[in-house]
């Protein structure tokens, strides 16, 4: 087999090569919206976070504008401090309510923004104030079941109130 | 009674003995090589005719097995997957299995059976015929001038081959999982796009194929340069290859994988 042809092959494969690796980044994977080119970072204190993980997207609108980089525990304060990454396009007024979400029924959780009114915008390393900690199912089964139980012993007492008398 | 205990631990310190020269063997071999590079990395033709044997010849059996370990992966992933209800995850359980495992180390299995062995025998026959004492004879290197450019040929092939071996599985899981089966074809996208990462995903598999490109290709030359220069000699080391590479692939699968996904 002469050197050309050799040459064209070899190029060909290359060429397959690279192709793929160009359909897996783009196509398969999320190189073509990771375009978050400048980025600052917010940080957020929640109470619980319940299943929060680091990488999950953060969300206004729905849209997604940012990604939560860092979770760690404050051990003063006993709070979790959130460090989020935001899209550098977009600026929030410092009235923003970050909350924590889940998308659908049992799907991943994220942080919401709810933008306020505020003229002043964040600037990079803000802290955000106003938070609400993720909705722990545990938790609010519990209180449904503490305000059903009063519920019942309530209105026990009363007829027992009333046989009483 | 004691000669016979002798016995057993001499013929057991024998076969460690041996295990450990021989691996001090390959790992000088593998130094010569990388040492005597400069020819075939300089006369670039050595490598671009040994890549042509290595990587464009196996071009096709690693697109069709892709193609049909993609559209298994597909199958088997929608039926489990439409039990719980999330059969629009089965892009992301598709391409996350073929980006970060399956692509890599199958396409490096067949790679080390397909190319390795061919390697082997390719350089045992040449010890064999004793090419490559005539080679020192005329004062050519032959570590220079057979081993490198196939090691090197070897090691360039390896991540193409996977990158292609996982894009052809996406494109199989794709073809079944949308095209026969029915699952939308935007939230099968979209969800692999939301869940596949650049970096943390796909770099880690094609960093994983080279890692098994380095090791099968240096498997592969050792054994043909190590090979007795017979016809079973020959034999012994194509097999030998097989099964070294393959249980090596496997092992440095595991260690690369705890180093990369401990889910952090």
């Amino acid at each position: 087999m002469n050197r050309l042809t050799l040459d064209l092959w070899v190029g060909l494969f290359v060429a397959i090569g690279l192709a793929s690796l160009l359909f897996l980044a783009l196509k398969v994977g999320n190189l073509s919206s990771a375009g978050i080119g400048e980025a600052y970072r917010l940080e957020a204190k929640f109470d619980n976070i319940g299943g929060l993980k680091v990488r999950a997207p953060i969300k206004s609108a729905g849209v997604v504008v940012g990604r939560v980089t860092e979770i760690r525990f404050d051990p003063e304060n006993y709070v979790a401090v959130v460090g989020m990454q935001v899209d550098g396009r977009y600026k929030f007024p410092r009235d923003t309510f970050a909350t924590i979400l889940t998308s659908g029924l049992l799907g991943e959780q994220y942080v919401g923004f709810e933008v306020g009114g505020d003229p002043e915008m964040f600037k990079a390393g803000d802290v955000i104030k106003k938070t609400q900690s993720a909705v722990v199912l545990e938790k609010l089964i519990s209180q449904f079941m503490f305000s059903k139980a009063a519920d019942g012993g309530e209105s026990g007492k009363a007829t027992d109130g009333g046989e009483g008398k | 009674m004691l000669d016979g205990l002798t016995a057993l631990l001499r013929g057991l310190g024998k076969q460690v003995n041996d295990r450990l020269w021989r691996l001090g063997f390959a790992s000088r071999f593998f130094l010569m090589t990388l040492f005597y590079s400069g020819t075939a990395l300089r006369r670039f033709f050595l490598t671009i005719r040994e890549i042509y044997f290595t990587g464009v010849l196996s071009l096709v059996i690693i697109m069709v097995s892709g193609l049909f370990v993609g559209m298994v992966l597909g199958m088997q992933g929608y039926d489990t997957l439409q039990r719980y209800g999330s059969s629009e995850a089965l892009g992301v359980l598709v391409a996350l299995s073929l980006v970060r495992e399956l692509g890599p180390v199958v396409a490096a299995l067949l790679f080390a059976s397909r190319a390795g062995s061919a390697i082997t025998a390719e350089i045992g026959l040449m010890k064999a015929t004793e090419q490559l004492s005539a080679m020192e004879m005329m004062a050519v290197n032959p570590i220079a001038r057979v081993v490198a450019p196939r090691f090197w040929a070897g090691v360039i092939s390896m991540p193409i081959l996977a990158a292609l071996f996982s894009a052809m599985g996406v494109f199989g899981g794709y073809l079944v999982g949308v095209r026969l089966i029915g699952v939308d074809e935007g939230s099968f996208w979209s969800q692999m796009q939301a869940s596949v990462d650049f970096g943390e995903d796909i770099m880690n598999g094609v960093i994983k194929s080279f890692v098994f490109g380095v090791i099968v290709s240096w498997i592969a030359v050792f054994e043909g340069y190590d090979a007795e220069p017979t016809a079973e000699g020959v034999s012994g080391a194509t097999t030998r290859t097989v099964v070294t590479s393959s249980l090596a692939i496997l092992a440095a699968d595991f260690i690369l994988t705890a180093f990369m996904f401990r889910g952090a």
